[in-house]
């Protein structure tokens, strides 16, 4: 069976065995289970955040957006210019309202840490969320993220990260998951703890994001000194102006980052399915619901990926209807039980997660997307030349096919 | 005694119109019209009388005798049949003018009913669902569509899906690598389900309260549509059983026609614990209507009522309810789902969890504008809740619970167009159930006495010159049409919406907005009011 219980609540699986039937079928729904989480963590319902209504998460913002990845599968790896130039390339794509990073391998030094990337608004923020830190986790480094001053980055948050490593003083020992613990704390944070916002949660990964041109952001966050394998990249453009860092992409919880151009019409129903499974989307952003139905499909109902793919964008009943006995069974499975997880609407997306790029496209191809191949490298992006300003002459290059996907993955053996 | 109650139509014939074919007399299924016999009388008494020139009395004959249509008016229930079956587009139904003396308290109605109780001392019975001017949720809600930053899809010039599933879905699939497509081989063995290519179907009607060229329609349009009917609580006739496939078998409180064939027979079977109509209530089918089909069918003797108690007498409690599951469960090899069929009532959303804990594979909810052939007007009009409210407290209980996946809703209750089809969705049904507006496709026109056993257009009365004029060819023509046209719109309604798929619409409340809600119905309903 797969489990249903949710890893959103810190107190409510601490009590109940993960495995338990009782688990799985009495667990309380998601909004009570975040409420539960809040509590835990010593911040009774309070409401989040210095109040702005037009933000992301109280309204739902409409965007299109350029996107770009860029992997190398031998696990070299390359400073933030690439990426920069790929997706400053498509700087008409964006307005200005967004842009951000993912970064693949660059805290070797840290890698059996999570990385903590957060945004502080006010000071008070901060102690608030490093009491609740210091609770759970053991802190192994506190910095602030080193930034460059710029004319075109308007007012910033306080961008701090933090190395930690769980610690389980609260009896929760053995009944969790590492990563289910960390990604209750990340929506305890950003749910209830005001003026505060973890943007970044994994290990040797960070994303850097904020409200500005992508290319301006990555000379503000000193891309050019970091070094990943892997890195995509988000430009945005919202059809409001939320000015919310928080608000930009990439996002993603642990290691997934999601970058994303489209709008899933889909999303209402995607939002309450995932929260029957104990998911809180503080954001009302796409994005949000792809990185978390990654996570459902992929980390806990242990989907292969190209079959989650495959889930979030499935073939048409015609095609599945002229598929052999076994192919029609899946195919067929995979719909019924996971038609609240399709993805509809227009959108391209790159996935990223450690060892891995996924590009998908829609069920008929409403978004662009091309892919490339430049020796080890692989490259995604929304248009040809994003691809071609990195390497000109490509030993490939091509067109995700309507609900297809395009998988990069670290070649076998390769450690980073 | 009936002098009390005044004709309430009044059937108006235009003798100048009028040839004396005398199809509405044939057709009337209620007696109110007839020729004039006492013209004729009158005529052949001249005859008699004025034995001498047959010149003279043939010109007597045609002076005094105008064999005219005359109508009893009070058993007119305005059923339309004859005026929709006048060649010369003679006759003319209207509401009596007669005029009351005005008062907002005690509307005509209810002085009415008062009088034909005092009259028989019975309860008022009534047919169809209830009338009365309660709020239409669905008439303040309204649906999204895409402008530029998401495009709408055209369903003529893209693929758009309808097809749904009903049965239970575990919460995830189990996958293991091997030899299977994409290296994977599925281990989880799915629950079954039954297929709908649209996500329509006809509840639960049965024979015997409907005619057999009824569900006949009902069935030859079902398999035409890819969809499901109902047998109701009837049991299934012979002529039916190459339908049955695509018919769900209903096992309710009186266990008519219920065997192990019946069981198996059916693409799935229905549990009725309760109808909209009259939550709480058991069924009535009146002796007149039990003739040799229906008794062979029920398994009954001709011309006894056909009374299904309140409760089923093995269930008394929610457990019992599981135990009956699992015997049509093992009765049927595990091989069909089990739906469950309950009244929306105050605890629906309570409710509708222990059914699925139960171990329902579907529930259907049936609001209290469902249909039904007979009940007392006084629980029809009273008892239950709108179903548009009762779907979202169900839908929102089953997530809150995390079990809406096991199981499928299907809500039915006074579903009039496919607006109100994708706002159900919406609002979180797998599927809608159309029963009240499947027997308005067959020429229905809710005079509501189906209780009567006269229906004149042969839908819900078994006498064979009633049910004869129905073509069950023809009528499930009609349907097909009906599920065609409603299906068409529903695609176009998908596409404004940039969805392909109709599963991406179930349960996006997003997509609805609420006008003139107050903000406790904005609520219950889980949407946003218009403008935000
Ligand atoms: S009951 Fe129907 S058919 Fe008969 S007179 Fe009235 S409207 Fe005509
Ligand atoms: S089915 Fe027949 S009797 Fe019943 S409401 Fe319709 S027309 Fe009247």
């Amino acid at each position: 069976m797969v489990p249903a219980a949710a890893s959103c609540t810190l107190c409510h699986a601490a009590r109940l065995p993960r495995t338990s039937a009782a688990a799985a079928t009495i667990s309380p729904a998601g909004r009570n289970r975040c409420r539960a989480v809040a509590e835990h963590a010593g911040r009774p319902g309070a409401l989040k955040k210095v109040g702005e209504e037009m933000r992301e998460g109280m309204v739902r913002i409409p965007s299109g957006c350029a996107i770009s990845g860029i992997m190398s599968t031998k696990g070299i790896r390359f400073n933030g210019e690439a990426i920069t130039r790929s997706i400053a390339c498509m700087h008409e794509r964006s307005n200005g309202l967004g842009g951000g990073f993912a970064a693949y391998g660059i805290y070797p030094e840290y890698r059996d840490l999570y990385a903590l990337h957060l945004m502080y608004e006010t000071p008070q923020a901060r102690v608030d969320t490093e009491e609740n830190l210091r609770r759970h986790f053991n802190v192994a480094q506190s910095e602030l993220i080193p930034t460059r001053p710029l004319p075109q980055i308007g007012e910033a948050p306080l961008l701090w990260r933090y190395f930690v490593r769980p610690v389980r003083e609260d009896g929760a020992d053995g009944l969790w998951e590492d990563d289910d613990y960390v990604t209750a704390f990340v929506m305890t944070v950003n749910r209830e703890v005001p003026g505060a916002f973890v943007f970044s949660s994994g290990k040797n990964m960070g994303v850097f994001k904020g409200v500005g041109y992508p290319e301006d952001i990555a000379r503000y966050y000193r891309l050019e000194e970091y070094e990943g394998y892997m890195w995509v990249a988000h430009g945005r453009f919202p059809t409001n102006t939320p000015g919310w860092w928080g608000g930009a992409h990439p996002l993603g919880v642990l290691d997934w980052s999601v970058v994303h151009n489209g709008e899933i019409s889909s999303y209402g129903v995607n939002k309450r399915y995932l929260e029957m499974f104990g998911y809180c989307l503080e954001l009302q952003t796409d994005t949000e619901v792809i990185a978390y139905l990654f996570d459902l499909l992929h980390r806990r109902h242990g989907i292969p990926l190209d079959l989650v793919c495959r889930a979030l964008a499935p073939p048409f009943w015609k095609a599945i209807d002229r598929m052999d006995d076994r192919e029609r069974e899946l195919y067929t499975a995979l719909r019924r039980v996971y038609g609240s997880a399709m993805l509809n609407g227009p959108f391209s997306v790159i996935v990223a997660f450690q060892g891995a790029m996924v590009g998908l496209n829609d069920r008929i191809k409403l978004r662009p997307m091309v892919t490339g191949k430049k020796g080890d490298l692989i490259l995604m992006g929304s248009e040809e030349s994003a691809i071609r300003v990195i390497a000109g002459d490509l030993d490939e290059v091509g067109s995700i096919r309507a609900g297809e996907m395009a998988v990069a993955r670290l070649e076998e053996g390769v450690v980073v | 005694m009936s002098n009390y109650l005044p004709p309430e139509y009044l059937v108006r014939i235009d003798e100048g119109r009028c040839r004396r074919c005398g199809e509405c007399v044939r057709g009337c299924g209620f007696g109110t019209l007839a020729f004039a016999h006492g013209a004729w009388k009158d005529a052949m008494s001249v005859f008699k009388h004025d034995q001498g020139d047959l010149q003279q009395v043939l010109a007597r004959i045609k002076e005094n005798v105008t064999d005219r249509v005359v109508a009893d008016h009070h058993k007119c229930v305005q059923c339309h049949y004859c005026v929709s079956h006048c060649p010369e587009g003679a006759v003319s139904v209207q509401p009596n003018p007669l005029a009351y003396r005005g008062n907002h308290h005690w509307r005509p109605e209810y002085l009415k009913n008062i009088w034909r109780q005092a009259n028989t001392g019975g309860m008022v019975l009534t047919g169809a669902g209830n009338d009365k001017a309660y709020f239409s949720y669905f008439d303040h809600m309204v649906l999204d569509a895409c402008q530029v930053t998401n495009p709408s899809i055209d369903p003529l010039r893209e693929p758009m899906e309808l097809r749904t599933y009903l049965g239970a879905r575990p919460d995830g699939l189990e996958l293991e690598p091997g030899p299977g497509p994409r290296g994977a081989v599925l281990k989880t063995r799915l629950a079954p389900a039954v297929r709908l290519d649209t996500p329509l179907v006809f509840p639960a009607m049965s024979y015997g309260a409907i005619s057999l060229n009824a569900q006949k329609a009902l069935a030859r349009a079902a398999k035409a549509c890819g969809v499901v009917m109902n047998t109701g609580e009837g049991g299934m006739h012979e002529d039916l059983y190459p339908f049955a496939d695509w018919m769900i078998v209903q096992v309710a409180s009186g266990r008519f026609g219920v065997n192990p064939g019946y069981l198996r027979r059916g693409a799935a079977v229905e549990i009725k614990i309760g109808q909209g109509a009259k939550p709480g209530i058991g069924g009535h089918l009146p002796g007149e209507k039990v003739d040799e089909g229906v008794s062979q069918t029920r398994m009954i003797p001709v011309g006894s009522d056909a009374l299904s108690p309140a409760p089923h007498h093995d269930i008394y409690s929610i457990e019992d309810l599981s135990q009956l599951i699992y015997a049509l469960k093992e009765a049927t090899e595990y091989s069909k789902p089990v739906s469950v069929k309950i009244g929306a009532v105050h605890n629906v959303a309570a409710i509708a969890s222990g059914v699925a804990r139960a171990g329902a594979d579907i529930i259907t909810v049936d609001g209290f504008r469902g249909g039904t052939g007979a009940t007392p007007l006084a629980i029809r009009d009273h008892v239950g809740i709108p179903v548009e409210m009762a779907l979202a407290a169900v839908d929102d209980r089953l997530r809150q619970e995390g079990i809406r996946n096991h199981v499928s809703l299907v809500v039915s209750g006074g579903i009039r167009h496919s607006g109100d089809v994708a706002k159900a969705i919406a609002l979180g049904a797998d599927a809608v159930a159309l029963g009240t507006a499947a027997l308005i496709a067959m020429g229905c026109r809710l005079c509501q006495k189906c209780y009567t056993g006269n229906c004149s257009w042969g839908i819900t009365t078994q006498r064979p010159h009633l049910t004869r004029r129905l073509d069950p060819d023809r009528a499930a023509e009609n349907l097909t049409n009906l599920i065609r046209g409603w299906s068409l719109e529903l695609k176009e309604i998908l596409g404004a919406l940039g969805l392909n798929a109709v599963e991406s619409l179930r349960g996006s409340r997003l997509r609805l907005r609420g006008v003139g809600l107050p903000e406790s119905d904005l609520r219950v309903l889980g949407i946003k009011n218009a403008g935000v």
